[in-house]
């Protein structure tokens, strides 16, 4: 199995927030989008991915509705809402603001 | 705004819970799936592919779990807690109630024993600002806080600098007319401002006008709440009522409040400015005040004590004569009030602390073989996913469930005592710590109960929760927590037994030294035989009893009266009982012998002819006074060997003569006499000195009978009363007491007693508590030793190396807990130093006996587990495994 690389601290919520904001998928699809938009690089522990998405359903920034797959099965797919872009856009800009942060820190060095 | 939506929706979810749960169910199924499809369409067989799925996943109710911990609310969980705690708490009865009655008993002694404190260490007295309060005193040699003259007052008050106001009291008996004929009133006679001092205003009325205390002001009394109450059925027109007290009309102008208390008078119903000066106020040399002051702002105590002192000095060069060695007292008024009990208090509330702490380490130590059987549980709990927060939080919620429990009874408990043990302090004892009265389940009773319980707890939950280490966890897994005794329990349940037994040492050494000192106490020679005396206090006013003739024939009635009264053998009367107290002293002078203004005090007493037969102290030279000693005669004294020690060393003191300072002619005596000591003072108290006047040549109108009675002495006490009564009755009589009840209530012997059966009580508990904690930990060892046992004996121990093996690790224990607990003995013991009597703090054979019967005890209590471990059978204990 390859080796997982583990997740920036914080970044999950942002991830699955960018990754529904294109187009709304069920749990799986998540965890499988993260994975291959990173070209494998980043693994969501299913342990981790779950109570984030209870968490982020909590704050409203996504709804869940149940749906028929392609494969005629039933599955829970998650949408972003209106507050979750905003979040994501928020969430975006701090992230940013670090990665600029830190760049200029390691260039220095 | 985002808040409230939040809550909504998990208030949504938590409804719909089930649906919560079904929901997360499929999602997770469903990603399992698809994950297997994937590795089957990689070329996985479809089980290798569904059993990688579920390892990849990982733990699924765990994962469950965590999703339901961010929506779920902390206390759902707390109660699902809640409710299993309960669950296992009714599944193993027998621990929860010893544990529950553990805590009961020890935070019910803790607790009442600190509402005692509380009522009279902690609260403030009912004064104004009672910390700027101080007590003022003269101080002599023999009295170290004696009271003041009125002239010594007088002069003091106009020449100290410290004080904002200062003022003083005496206590004062009075004879109150009643539509049920005389009655006698306690009450004390204050000088004016007495009051506005101690910062006390009337609930009704006023209080004293600056300067009413004037022999040419009209007569006024105020008070106290009970009196109002009882006398006057709380009405509010008792202000400006007269009553009648000593045959003199009074008016009533105020009623002090509910909680005023004044407790170095004791009882008092009536107060009364100090208006004629008495016979003893017109002598600089006769004191009979106490004194009370308010500091000026910024004057410390002992700034106020050197200005008070050399004030004394200064009147000691003016009037020598009467001030020679009269020096200056100051303390504070509430160390005045409070310093005698504190030793007490703080003494039987470490006791009952100390029970808790036994009684917390048992429970703690019963936690901890419970959670050391309950390994396996927690390790499958682990396993199947609950957070080690969420253990930790079980095992605190368990004994969060105790401790309430306890607490709840232990309150309860609480109560009760407080209750009983003020019922137990006789009345008459009450009056002189009124303070007590007052003692409530007040917030700081409470916030103390509140902290005990919080501490035992975080006590109780922190030891089993210390061993749920990931690693722990893991290995009592694999274990299948059957191995040998916890390595924490070891180290840790065994080492509290130990504390234990300590804890149980100190507290027996300690009530053995207070039973001790007791015993001695009650046992110290008392000059007098003490069995079947009736005493009853007797007070005769008005002009029928104001000649010295009258006097003398009044109590001659009282006696040839009391005489007759069936069971009494003989009857005589004195001003003053033994064991109230030194006191009421006078400056002795020797004729023939050097003096140089010395001040000798030697108790004074005026008694009747058939005293010291009647009482049975012996005359050991000369005569007893006769009947006809009376003013015809020549004036005579007997003294006490005491005096003809310290007086007379190797001289025949019989027919000496011994007069006042001055030597005046009038107060020339003859000693015809030396009496046996006779413990005038507390039992504890040294014996001092003492002349006795013959009463028929010194009589008074205040007199106590004293009669020997042939039957129980107490059942002659009413046909007393009823007697007097006969004689006149407006005489007024007070404590109808035998001789042995006024012992027994001395504040010396009851303070002692008190405590002896206090700490006794405590110290039975310790120890049974002690050696149940013992017993429990040898027999908790046996039943986890029970498989090396039997090999032991497979491979052909005997039983008595099996017994040796059991009883040497109780006896490790035990030595232990005994000489720890001596050292601690010794230390606590001298921390007791001041309410022993008698006693050495390292009383050798207090000590052995304590650690006797501990040794002893612990020999029993570790005996039925060894009994039991030598009787495993080896094949049975193998094959159990």
């Amino acid at each position: 199995m390859a080796r997982k690389t583990d997740l920036l601290p914080g970044t999950l919520d942002m991830l699955i927030l960018k990754t529904l904001s294109r187009v709304p998928l069920h749990g799986y699809g998540i965890a499988l989008s993260i994975k291959s938009a990173s070209d494998d690089v980043l693994t969501v522990e299913e342990g981790s991915l779950y109570p984030a998405l209870q968490r982020l359903l909590l704050q409203g920034w996504v709804k869940a509705e149940w749906k028929i797959t392609e494969t005629n099965r039933r599955a829970r797919y998650y949408t972003l809402t209106a507050a979750g872009q905003k979040q994501l856009s928020h969430e975006l800009s701090q992230f940013d603001q670090m990665i600029v942060a830190i760049t200029r820190v390691l260039q220095d060095a | 705004m985002n808040a409230i939506a939040r809550l909504f929706r998990k208030l949504g979810f938590l409804t719909g819970r089930e649906k919560f749960d079904a929901d997360l169910e499929e999602e997770m199924r469903f990603h399992h799936e698809q994950q297997a499809r994937e590795l089957e369409a990689d070329g996985m067989t479809r089980e290798a592919a569904q059993h990688a799925a579920r390892r990849q996943f990982g733990n699924d109710t765990r994962i469950h779990e965590q999703s339901r911990e961010v929506v779920s609310f902390r206390a759902e969980s707390v109660v699902q807690d809640s409710r299993f705690a309960l669950r296992q708490l009714r599944k193993n009865p027998g621990f929860a109630i010893t544990a529950v009655l553990m805590l009961t008993l020890g935070i019910a002694a803790c607790v009442a024993l600190f509402a005692f404190v509380d009522s009279a260490l902690i609260k403030p007295l009912p004064y104004k600002d009672p910390s700027r309060l101080v007590g003022v005193y003269e101080s002599v040699q023999v009295f170290p806080r004696s009271n003041l003259s009125w002239e010594d007052y007088r002069d003091w008050k106009k020449m100290q600098k410290v004080y904002s106001s200062f003022d003083v009291w005496t206590g004062a008996g009075f004879l109150l007319n009643t539509p049920s004929g005389v009655q006698p009133a306690m009450g004390a006679r204050v000088s004016a401002g007495f009051f506005s001092t101690l910062g006390v205003r009337p609930i009704l009325g006023r209080d004293f006008r600056p300067g009413e205390d004037s022999a040419a002001k009209p007569r006024t009394a105020l008070i106290t709440y009970a009196t109002w109450q009882q006398r006057f059925a709380g009405r509010r027109d008792v202000v400006g009522q007269s009553v009648t007290l000593d045959g003199t009309p009074t008016t009533i102008i105020g009623v002090l409040p509910r909680e005023f208390h004044f407790a170095p008078r004791g009882p008092a119903d009536f107060w009364l400015p100090i208006q004629e000066l008495n016979g003893c106020e017109k002598r600089r040399g006769c004191h009979n005040l106490y004194g009370v002051a308010r500091l000026k702002d910024g004057v410390s105590v002992a700034t106020a004590l050197a200005d008070m002192k050399s004030i004394a000095a200064q009147l000691e060069k003016q009037y020598p004569d009467t001030n020679r060695g009269q020096r200056a007292a100051v303390v504070s008024l509430t160390e005045a009030i409070v310093g005698d009990v504190r030793p007490l208090f703080l003494v039987l509330f470490s006791g009952a602390a100390l029970l808790l702490l036994i009684a917390c380490v048992n429970v703690s130590n019963l936690l901890l073989v419970r959670a050391e059987n309950r390994r396996r549980e927690m390790a499958v709990r682990g396993a199947l996913g609950a957070s080690r927060g969420r253990l930790v939080l079980q095992f605190f919620i368990e004994s969060f469930v105790l401790v309430v429990a306890g607490g709840v009874l232990g309150l309860a408990a609480a109560y009760a005592t407080m209750r009983l043990l003020l019922r137990l302090i006789p009345s008459d004892l009450l009056d002189y710590v009124p303070y007590l009265q007052g003692m409530s389940f007040n917030p700081r009773v409470l916030g103390f109960a509140g902290l005990v319980a919080l501490l035992a707890v975080g006590i109780f939950s922190l030891a089993p929760s210390l061993r749920l280490s990931p690693s722990n966890l893991r290995s009592d897994l694999a274990e299948g927590g059957r191995g040998s005794a916890g390595t924490v329990w070891r180290r840790f349940g065994s080492n509290l037994v130990v504390l234990e037994l300590a804890i149980a040492v100190v507290l027996l050494a300690g009530a053995g030294l207070i039973t001790r000192s007791f015993y001695h106490l009650l046992h110290v020679e008392l000059g007098f035989a003490p069995d079947h005396l009736a005493t009853l206090e007797v007070a005769a006013s008005g002009k029928a009893y104001e000649k010295p003739e009258q006097q003398v024939l009044l109590a001659r009635q009282i006696v040839t009266t009391v005489k007759t009264l069936p069971g009494v053998q003989s009857a005589a009367i004195s001003t003053r009982l033994p064991i109230s107290g030194n006191g009421n002293t006078t400056w002795i002078r020797i004729l023939g012998h050097p003096y140089n203004g010395e001040h000798n005090e030697v108790n004074e007493r005026e008694v009747g002819s058939e005293y010291f037969a009647t009482i049975k102290s012996r005359i050991v030279n000369g005569r007893y006074f006769t009947e006809t000693d009376d003013a015809s005669r020549p004036k005579v004294l007997i003294i006490n060997q005491a005096l003809a020690k310290k007086f007379f060393p190797g001289e025949d003191p019989i027919g000496k003569k011994i007069g006042d300072t001055s030597l005046s002619p009038d107060s020339m005596r003859e000693i015809v006499g030396v009496v046996d000591d006779i413990r005038e003072g507390g039992l504890n108290e040294e014996i001092w000195p003492a002349v006795y006047h013959p009463f028929n040549q010194d009589p008074d109108n205040y007199l106590t009978i004293v009669a020997r009675t042939s039957q129980a002495e107490q059942a002659v006490l009413p046909g007393l009363v009823a007697g007097i009564h006969k004689v006149d009755p407006n005489i007024g009589t007070r404590n109808p007491l035998t001789m042995v009840q006024i012992i027994n209530n001395s504040p010396t012997a009851y303070i002692q007693c008190t405590a002896a059966w206090l700490v006794g009580g405590f110290a039975v508990l310790a120890l049974v508590l002690g050696v149940v904690g013992l017993y429990g930990v040898i027999a908790y060892s046996v039943s986890q030793r029970t498989r090396e046992i039997g090999v032991r004996m497979a491979l052909g121990a005997q039983k008595s190396s099996v017994y040796q093996l059991i009883l040497k690790e109780a006896g490790v224990l035990t030595v232990l807990g005994v000489v720890a607990g001596l050292a601690c003995a010794i230390g606590a013991a001298a921390f007791m130093g001041k309410l022993l009597f008698g006693v050495r703090s390292w009383d050798i054979p207090t000590l052995a006996s304590v650690a006797l019967l501990l040794g002893l005890s612990a020999l029993v209590a570790s005996f039925i587990p060894a009994r039991r471990a030598a009787s495993v059978n080896p094949v049975e204990a193998l094959r159990a495994e």
